[in-house]
């Protein structure tokens, strides 16, 4: 066979059978009838989107959201300097550490996720160690908390926030901060008129990576939440597998991709703007 | 100061994500059963680990699925990268929009889409519902991470070849893949560490047939995860390690030419 029709034509029907076939039966699958003998049966409604309006799901996409917010938020707060340190070591002690960044990711993140119930329990790491120092008397309720899920959601996607960050404070180019210096900005002035802008795509690259997902890990919160139905993907994941209403499972997770389009428009509208104002990205340089 | 201030931030957040791990290592050699008292050193996880069936299959399922998903994610997606680089065609822009989607869609928007697909193609769940949805979500890591070293090379070199006779093919063999040889181990490297990582898309498309080992650990959960765990998760480092150890050594080899 023709190495080019080979090429061209495993690329589009793997990617149509496996990607845009598979998201165009949950945008289907949304607007069918529940039917628990088939999972998903006609006549078409919308039933299953007025159901997300129930102050129920309602409440529990708000914690969700909350809760990545406040995952996000740590993330950055966090990623923001370390990524910059990291940029600003020697090219081999970067690639040593970025790596070394990656290798946790080998033992699976569940049992990583369980490993954190091991710290934060009563009897864990540092309940131990803050009553081995004489802070607390009794053990202090770590898991099964709301702290606990943003501790585990923080662990498991913090790389995911320093990676973009790191390769957008690659692209800053050293020189434009001594040009603001010579011009006479002091160290806030070259931060926010300087770094804080050009880094912008990758806080925002980030975020992205981190808010969507952090809001459909189940097991998360599963294991460090307690019982609490705390993510938006504990309902998606209990809708499909265990309620099996497939319609109204599939309407939450679209609920996610819009999410997700709004936020690359805003991605898309960042990266533009910067683009415009200086002619600093990499087309231009 | 601010060295000080500088590597203290770097060093607390390696602490932060290598504690959990030390603490499933140590208690890999701990005697005792609970993870919060040191009782003296012990193997004897080790040999419980090699006598318990369930946990030791699911562990070469789960070793499985990622080689085979990583080599096939690297096979399709280096393809895939020599396409969207080389050939104009229809569905270009749609076929980079897709993988645009697969690389930002949280996994569990992917979760539900694999297994809706699987029903409706009535793909049995277990083995080959894995293996596929597994090769897709680390297709667009390899497609661009061989994308953009196709980007940094010589147009100019194929189009010798070319003029010297080779077709597609030896272009392909001879000009191409030796390239981006390193854009493709890397590629691999990536696909086999998200495979290895993934819990969400799998718990979604497993079956009763086929179990991984994020899906036995979850089921272990409930009831209390026994110490083997920390022993598998000790051996998965050590070998990932080596895997790392040997990819880094045919880069070496690769390099004085």
């Amino acid at each position: 066979m023709n190495f080019r029709r080979l090429a061209i034509q495993l690329t589009l029907t793997w990617l149509t059978l496996f990607v845009l076939l598979p998201h165009a039966l949950v945008l289907l699958t949304s607007v069918l009838t529940p039917d628990p003998g088939q999972l998903a049966s006609y006549p078409m409604t919308l039933q299953a989107y007025g159901r997300l309006w129930d102050p129920i799901y309602a409440q529990a996409f708000w914690q969700s959201l909350w809760l990545s917010a406040c995952t996000t938020l740590v993330c950055l707060l966090v990623g923001y300097p370390f990524a910059w340190s990291l940029a600003r070591t020697p090219r081999v002690t970067r690639a040593l550490l970025l790596f070394l960044m990656m290798v946790p990711f080998w033992t699976n993140s569940l049992i990583r996720t369980y490993a954190i119930k091991l710290i934060l329990g009563n009897k864990g790491l540092i309940n131990t160690l803050l009553q081995g120092l004489g802070l607390t008397d009794a053990p202090i309720d770590l898991l099964y908390t709301p702290f606990a899920v943003v501790f585990g959601l923080v662990y498991i996607l913090l790389p995911f926030m320093v990676l973009p960050l790191v390769s957008a404070f690659e692209k800053l180019d050293p020189r434009l901060l001594e040009a603001a210096r010579d011009l006479g900005a002091g160290p806030w002035a070259r931060f926010t008129l300087v770094v804080l802008p050009l880094t912008l795509p990758g806080v925002i690259a980030g975020s992205l990576i981190v808010f969507l997902p952090a809001m459909g890990m189940f097991y998360v919160a599963d294991l460090l939440g307690g019982a609490k139905n705390l993510l938006l993907g504990n309902i998606i994941k209990n809708q499909f597998l265990v309620v099996r209403d497939w319609p109204f499972g599939s309407a939450l997770s679209l609920t996610l991709v819009l999410l997700m389009g709004l936020l690359l428009w805003l991605y898309a509208r960042a990266n533009r703007h910067i683009n415009r104002r200086g002619g600093l990205d990499d087309s231009a340089a | 100061m601010t060295r000080l201030l500088k590597w203290g931030l770097v060093g607390g957040v390696f602490l932060y994500l290598y504690l959990p791990i030390a603490i499933l290592v140590v208690n890999s050699f701990n005697s005792s059963k609970y993870g919060h008292v040191w009782k003296g050193f012990s193997l004897k996880w080790y040999t419980k680990l090699w006598a318990n069936e369930a946990l030791m299959q699911a562990f070469s399922n789960s070793l499985l699925i990622a080689t085979l998903a990583a080599s096939a994610a690297t096979l399709i997606g280096t393809l895939m990268a020599i396409a969207l680089y080389r050939y104009a065609f229809r569905g270009k822009g749609l076929a980079g929009g897709l993988l645009f989607v697969v690389m930002m869609s949280p996994d569990i928007v992917l979760a539900i889409t694999f297994l809706v697909i699987f029903i409706a193609l009535g793909i049995e769940l277990g083995f080959w519902s894995l293996l596929i949805s597994h090769i897709t979500f680390c297709l667009p890591f390899v497609v661009v991470t061989v994308y953009a070293q196709l980007k940094g090379f010589d147009r100019y070199l194929l189009e010798a070849a070319q003029d010297l006779g080779a077709g597609e093919w030896q272009g392909f063999r001879h000009i191409i893949l030796p390239l981006v040889r390193p854009a493709v181990i890397s590629g691999w490297l990536l696909s086999f560490t998200l495979s290895l990582d993934d819990v969400i898309i799998s718990t979604f498309v497993t079956g009763p047939g086929f179990e991984i080992l994020p899906i036995r650990v979850y089921s272990m959960v409930k009831v209390g995860v026994s110490p083997e765990v920390n022993v598998l998760a000790t051996l998965l480092l050590g070998l990932s390690l080596a895997l790392v150890g040997i990819a880094a050594l045919i880069r070496r080899t690769d390099r004085p030419r």
